[in-house]
């Protein structure tokens, strides 16, 4: 009798005749460079930052000093600081908002309508702007909000520049052009999440069975009651799992406000500026943590909406 | 059903596809204008002076090859990483599998603005100094979510059986690794890693927080945000634009056109 497995002819067959009988030591093996590496480098960073938000900075000498305090966090609930907490929030949920209503028709148009190469058209279409460069995004808008740009040329060789003169005299969200006021943050953060929002949703929308609307149509449902009493409580998870990503990216930034903007503070540009020229560590960290805490409450909701099954 | 859309339907779904790609072709436009200190719409004059006056300027080069070198690196730490752990995940189920694949994705779900100051505040705890090594860190820490996810799904698809057979005909294990499982990934790592690279290559909010303080860690992006906020030749900026543009945007079709025929296709979630 010969026996039925090969000899083991070196140490590439013992080691494979090891993984087999022991397939933990393979995964172990496996796992272990990436968990150092996001274990040390990632979530070693995260528990450093928020060991320093319990840190302050000295008054006097400007240096972190390295003992736990809430003195922190009792500063970043002054006045200017929670303002700018709400006004981050704010533009969060209108650009979540917005970027749900123009993400809604393409979304839905290619799911349910595009076919063939069309669909591989419309897909193209939302995966490259979601993919191409950040910088070179709002650098358009720059050239394209600018006064002298072409939103100015368009409303006035069209003769609506009463409408722009009207938009940017509004209270509060207006001001001496689109590409210095709170209109043109918003619209530059719309246009730069909108491909996050479609993406998801157009999934969301595919997933919704055409049996169901069949069934819905032969009950005698008219399209806009099976649109918002089948189609829209089905595809509400895919349109939460976008809203997941407009709401943080909107939360964190600190480019867009800095490049077009009224120079109002958010959150990210408070980080960036109390980290580099204040050198204060320990308020910046303490800023990041609430971005962190309003992320985890927004995520646990979603969960609980189902969402994570449509990412 | 109906097969055709409503017209109104139609309409706002173009409107909205316009709109996310008129942008890009202005800043297009705008590298050929003869104007150079203002956005004026549209141009006074049309000159394709700015390529030569880019291709001339010194200050350029440095920023684009390490933009370059930092991409490449942060990609292939990706890769290495990125497989390991989508092999792991696709096969046993194990404890603190959720958890993991948690820890995976919160470099992206998290606002890059955290990643940026945690790295910030960490670093020097370590007392490392910030240069172009911390930027690369910084890099493939959130690139590894991107090998992952297109790697996780081809192994999805992968059948378990074929690495059977292979032991069965008796292949050890890297002879599998090597002739089964490597020709089966391929395209997927390779999708991956050009989406990592572009990813990486234009990256701007992790970078300001984890680069060292002069020309040694300027990368392109950081260049380009100086001249946003401090513009000098407008066309020229226009220019390094359109090159940003093209090297992200050759990489991504690519991965597309790599993994279309699959049932995961490249870059549906970043």
């Amino acid at each position: 009798m010969t026996p039925a497995s090969f000899p083991a002819r070196g140490l590439a067959d013992r080691l494979t005749t090891l993984f087999w009988r022991h397939p933990r030591i393979l995964l172990v093996l496996l796992l272990t460079p990436p968990l150092l590496w996001l274990g040390v480098v990632y979530l070693g960073s995260l528990a450093a930052l928020l060991l320093q938000s319990f840190y302050a900075l000295d008054s006097f000498s400007g240096l972190i000093v390295p003992e736990f305090t809430l003195k922190t966090y009792a500063q970043l609930f002054t006045q200017s600081n929670l303002s700018i907490i709400l006004r981050t929030l704010l533009m969060a949920s209108a650009v979540t908002a917005a970027s749900t209503i123009i993400a809604f028709p393409i979304a839905y148009y290619a799911a349910r309508y595009a076919k063939g190469r069309l669909k591989a058209a419309f897909y193209l279409g939302v995966m490259l702007p979601l993919w191409s460069s950040y910088l070179v995004k709002v650098y358009a808008f720059k050239l394209i909000l600018a006064k002298e740009g072409i939103v100015t040329w368009v409303a006035t060789s069209t003769h609506t520049d009463w409408l722009l003169t009207a938009a940017l005299s509004l209270p509060y969200v207006g001001g001496n052009s689109l590409a210095t006021s709170y209109l043109g943050t918003f619209t530059v953060f719309c246009y730069v999440w909108l491909p996050y929002m479609i993406l998801p949703m157009q999934a969301a929308l595919e997933r919704v069975p055409t049996t169901m609307l069949e069934a819905a149509a032969d009950l005698g449902a008219t399209a806009r009651q099976t649109f918002w009493t089948v189609t829209m409580p089905l595809a509400l998870p895919g349109i939460i799992a976008g809203s997941i990503f407009t709401f943080s990216l909107t939360l964190g930034d600190y480019i867009i406000p800095q490049i077009i903007g009224n120079s109002a503070s958010y959150i990210g540009m408070a980080v960036y500026q109390l980290q580099g020229t204040a050198g204060n560590i320990p308020l910046a960290a303490a800023f990041a943590v609430v971005p962190i805490l309003i992320m985890l409450v927004y995520l646990t909701l979603a969960r609980k909406a189902g969402a994570f099954d449509a990412l | 059903m109906r097969s055709d859309a409503p017209l109104s339907l139609k309409l706002t779904a173009g409107a909205g596809l316009l709109f996310l790609h008129l942008p890009i072709l202005l800043i297009f436009l705008y590298a050929f204008t003869s104007e150079e200190r203002s956005f004026a719409f549209p141009p006074p004059g049309l000159t394709t002076k700015w390529f030569a006056v880019a291709w001339n300027r010194a200050d350029i080069w440095p920023p684009l090859i390490l933009s370059l070198q930092v991409a490449f690196l942060a990609t292939i730490l990706a890769l290495i990483l990125g497989t390991l752990i989508s092999a792991a995940m696709s096969g046993a189920k194990f404890w603190g599998r959720d958890q993991l694949s948690l820890l995976i994705i919160l470099p992206i779900a998290l606002p890059g603005v955290i990643t940026g100051i945690a790295l910030r505040a960490a670093i020097p705890m370590l007392h490392l100094d910030f240069s172009a090594l911390t930027i690369v860190l910084g890099h493939a820490t959130f690139c590894i979510v991107i090998v992952y996810n297109n790697a996780v799904a081809r192994f999805r698809r992968l059948s378990g059986g074929i690495l059977e057979a292979s032991a069965d005909l008796g292949a050890n294990a890297f002879q599998t690794f090597r002739h089964i499982l490597m020709p089966n990934l391929g395209t997927a790592l390779l999708a991956g890693g050009m989406l990592a690279f572009a990813l990486s290559f234009d990256e701007v909010i992790v970078t300001t927080f984890t680069a060292g303080v002069g020309a040694a860690s300027k990368t392109l992006p950081i260049w380009m945000l100086d001249e946003l906020i401090r513009p000098r030749q407008r066309p020229v900026t226009n220019v390094v634009a359109m090159v940003v543009f093209a090297t992200t945007f050759l990489p991504i079709l690519g991965a597309y056109y790599l993994t279309r025929d699959g049932a995961e296709t490249a870059g549906a979630g970043k």
